[in-house]
């Protein structure tokens, strides 16, 4: 039972439920620890339990005791927002997390909304960097950033081949070169998302094009290319001139990706990102609309799930066992259902990636296509809950 | 964001008084009970209801809700019978049926358990789990948080279990010989996406968002156990089980199911709806105090049919289209003189008096899904019905219906049947508990 209902259940005149309002109390209490502030806002004041907090996962715990809605901020010293919380009820509690990094910062009270508020400084203690974060989650954070760096290194290669098929004129070299330089990309997109500028230059698809945007004129990378050589089965100069911009562009990603700003969170969102592309892309055909290739974007996201998955296992499973035992379960079942499209399954044996032979999902039967859904839906359930297992204070 | 604690907590907490209260009166089907709860708990209720709040009515075994609780009270999740057949029926539907995807029985078993839980929630109008918000801000929440300050609304959750489901979980000798695959009828054109099912859960409310919110949170819990085979929104109820109150039309314009059972009138409820200890032996024991649904998804051409003249409309029927009244009557509750009807009529068709006395619970809705593409209206009634045995029941009516003019305006596209469990009888027990515990 969660702190924000408690003021109801106190109404309930059963001493059953004030023992559970008792118990549930001490329990948030003792889970929060010395990175918990209380915070009780009333009109006038901004009362906080303490000043100084140690560096890492605050949570402030907000109690409204005034009589006008209030907004809590979590401020730098220049009011540069950190977190904040708008609408926090009379007579309502609520929270405000965020991760902070040692130094001064101020908790801001706005009782009706209006204002600067009323202000107490505060100050997060500790290292220089985010403090006393589990060192297992550092790792994990390292082995992401190595796997990122390593996916758009192995990719660069991989788009030449393909960027001199198409410069070549030769479409099918160019048709069986395409799938394959996407896998680097498809397993770590929501990093190069983060980066906002690349991932509509290489990945966009004809329906992303904005009003105004002109289809010959505007739209670059993969998907251009795609319809180029399924759809108009032929090449032009522009086309050539597109193949070397995808490089170029790629390049950028490769040189900037190990600079990306991942945290524990991030990558667990970010797993769980990978599934809402695959459920929202993929299992639908719209990604590979000419190419019919899903299934290999498909494969490659699930396997970039995988990865920030078992690099956060270690943590995860302690404070969510019964999720992790949930999520070995679903990204198994998912796996194996995949194999049942790979057409190269055991035959290329090294499970190297120039051997990610998919059925073109074109042949994939609506049965077969509402199974990998549903494989999908079994496995993004659960993984949408990770985040919060892997920031779990003990 | 909500600002302030939400209605339907509020009323929650007298939900769970109620419930307390039935809790507190002994023993399941002590004939003291009605007395004292049934009525006894509607004044309590109203009182309350004046208070400012909804409350859940302590639900006698054999009674339905007093209707007078109001469109926004909770109706009382536990029973000897599951709530949502005898209940007065709510303005609103949304039915979904599942298929199993785990062969894990303990998983499955979890599962109802924690349909049950959220399902006791649901229907005291509450939140499921820890709620829509004031959680861990890195999860999402587990709650979906669209009824949120919505009031109970006269939530009913009823489970039921198709055939294809004693395939699974070595649960073969349990299925009761009642429960049959649906023989094929004159005139089904059953699509097989909307047909079937291993599972099916009812919803009905008297504010639609209220019955979405809670099929949608089944669903959301069951990902990875069970997934959605198809689901049906309707509109507006068809059928009343409270004869006091006007009867609702179909999308025909007319009154059907003016003879329906009363959720009041215990005999009949126990004759034709209820199964009873008779009907079972040691294997489908489980079933005693349940019903069997029969749903089939009905579309009409309402747009040919709008083009009939009155009196064939009439005569279709049965019965005239203003008041209601059987062919040669004056009044809608008039005892109908069949022989005065068309043959083929579809009041005398369906008549018990013609189908040695097989008498249905029905409690379908109205649906409009968009268009058939052809420019009409994929428009029709959703078919929902109660018997104690589907053999003596839909069966003979529906073969008798095989004359009915009335065909030629409507189309079985869909259809379904499942044995559905008798009800949660306290906070320890759960959906399928019989089927699925060993010493049961």
């Amino acid at each position: 039972m969660r702190a924000v209902r408690l003021s109801v259940a106190t109404a309930a005149a059963t001493a059953a439920a004030l023992a559970a309002v008792t118990g549930c109390t001490e329990k948030s209490e003792a889970a929060g620890g010395d990175r918990v502030v209380e915070v009780t806002a009333t009109d006038s004041e901004c009362k906080v339990s303490k000043k100084e907090f140690p560096a890492g996962h605050v949570q402030l715990d907000v109690t409204n005791k005034g009589s006008k809605v209030t907004e809590v901020y979590l401020l730098f010293p220049d009011d540069r927002i950190v977190s904040e919380r708008e609408n926090i009820g009379p007579g309502t509690r609520q929270k405000v997390t965020a991760e902070v990094k040692a130094g001064d910062y101020r908790i801001a009270c706005k009782p009706g909304m209006k204002g600067k508020g009323i202000r107490q400084d505060v100050k997060a203690t500790g290292g220089g960097e985010a403090a006393k974060r589990d060192p297992r989650l550092d790792a994990a954070v390292a082995s992401y950033r190595e796997y990122t760096q390593e996916q758009a290194d192995g990719t660069l290669p991989r788009v030449k081949v393909f960027a001199d098929a198409v410069k070549a004129g030769d479409v099918a070299a160019a048709k069986k070169a395409y799938a394959p330089s996407r896998i680097g990309w498809e397993r770590t997109e929501p990093v190069a998302e983060s980066f906002g500028d690349i991932d509509p230059k290489v990945d966009l698809r004809e329906d992303g094009l904005e009003e105004g945007q002109d289809l010959e004129k505007d739209w670059t990378g993969w998907h251009r290319l795609e319809r180029s050589l399924w759809k108009d089965g032929k090449l032009t100069d522009r086309d050539s001139a597109l193949a070397d911009q995808l490089v170029e562009d790629l390049t950028d990603w490769q040189n900037r990706v190990g600079k990306a700003e991942i945290t524990p969170t991030s990558m667990a969102n970010g797993a769980k990102e990978l599934l809402d592309e695959v459920a929202t892309g993929k299992v639908t055909g719209e990604e590979e609309r000419y190419s019919h290739t899903d299934l290999v974007d498909f494969k490659a996201n699930v396997e970039g799930a995988e990865k920030s998955y078992a690099l956060l296992k270690p943590v995860a499973s302690e404070n969510d066992a019964a999720l992790t035992k949930e999520l070995d379960t679903q990204f198994a079942a998912l796996d194996t259902l995949l194999d049942k499209y790979r057409e190269d399954k055991g035959k290329g044996g090294d499970g190297s990636e120039d051997s990610y032979e998919f059925t073109s999902y074109d042949k994939v039967g609506k049965a077969e296509r509402k199974e990998l859904s549903d494989a999908v839906n079994a496995l993004a359930e659960p993984l949408s809950k990770l985040a919060a297992a892997v920031v779990a204070t003990k | 964001m909500t600002d302030t604690p939400s209605e339907r907590t509020e009323q929650a907490e007298h939900a769970g008084q109620a419930e307390h209260a039935e809790q507190g009166a002994g023993a399941v089907g002590a004939p003291s009970r009605r007395s004292v709860l049934g009525w006894g708990g509607a004044g309590l209720a109203l009182g309350a209801a004046a208070a400012g709040g909804a409350v859940a009515v302590a639900r006698s075994d054999d009674d339905p809700q007093p209707a007078a609780a109001g469109a926004g009270a909770a109706v009382a999740f536990h029973g000897a019978h599951q709530a949502g057949i005898a209940t007065p029926v709510q303005d609103r539907l949304h039915f979904a049926a599942f298929d199993v995807r785990t062969d894990d029985r303990a998983v499955f078993v979890q599962l109802l358990k924690d349909w049950t839980e959220a399902a006791r929630r649901l229907t005291a109008g509450q939140a499921v789990g820890e709620g829509a918000y004031g959680g861990p801000v890195e999860a999402p929440p587990d709650d979906t948080g669209e009824a949120l300050g919505l009031k109970p609304s006269r939530l009913t959750l009823t489970i039921g279990f198709g055939p294809s489901l004693f395939e699974k979980f070595d649960l073969a000798d349990r299925r009761p010989e009642a429960l049959i695959d649906l023989p094929k009828f004159a005139g089904d054109n059953l699509d097989r996406d909307r047909s079937g099912g291993d599972l099916c859960v009812q919803a009905c409310a008297d504010d639609p968002q209220v019955a979405v919110h809670a099929i949608r949170n089944l669903a959301r819990i069951g990902f990875g156990k069970v997934v959605i085979r198809w689901s049906q929104l309707g509109f507006g109820k068809t059928s009343s089980t409270t004869p006091d109150a006007q009867t609702p039309r179909n999308l025909m314009g007319f009154k059907d199911g003016t003879r329906n059972i009363a959720g009041t009138e215990t005999d009949r409820l126990k004759k034709f709806v209820w199964v009873g200890e008779t009907d079972t032996d040691d294997d489908s024991a489980w079933m005693t105090g349940g019903s069997y649904l029969v749903a089939r998804r009905i579309r009409m051409n309402i747009e040919t049919w709008d083009r009939t003249s009155l009196q064939e409309q009439e005569d279709v029927f049965g019965r005239d289209k203003g008041e209601g009244a059987p062919v040669g009557r004056a009044k809608e509750r008039d005892e109908p003189f069949l022989k005065a009807m068309k043959p083929d009529a579809h009041v005398r068709l369906a008549h018990p008096d013609t189908n040695a006395g097989a008498t249905l619970l029905r409690r379908g809705y109205s649906f409009t899904d968009g268009t058939d593409g052809l420019g009409r209206l994929d428009a029709g009634l959703f078919f929902l019905a109660y018997q104690r045995d589907v053999r003596k029941g839909f069966v003979p009516v529906q073969r008798s219906l095989a004359a009915d003019s009335l065909n030629e305006y409507i189309q079985h596209v869909g259809s379904a049947v499942f044995a559905i469990p008798p009800g949660v009888r306290d906070a320890d027990d759960w959906w399928g508990r019989a089927l699925f515990s060993e010493e049961a």
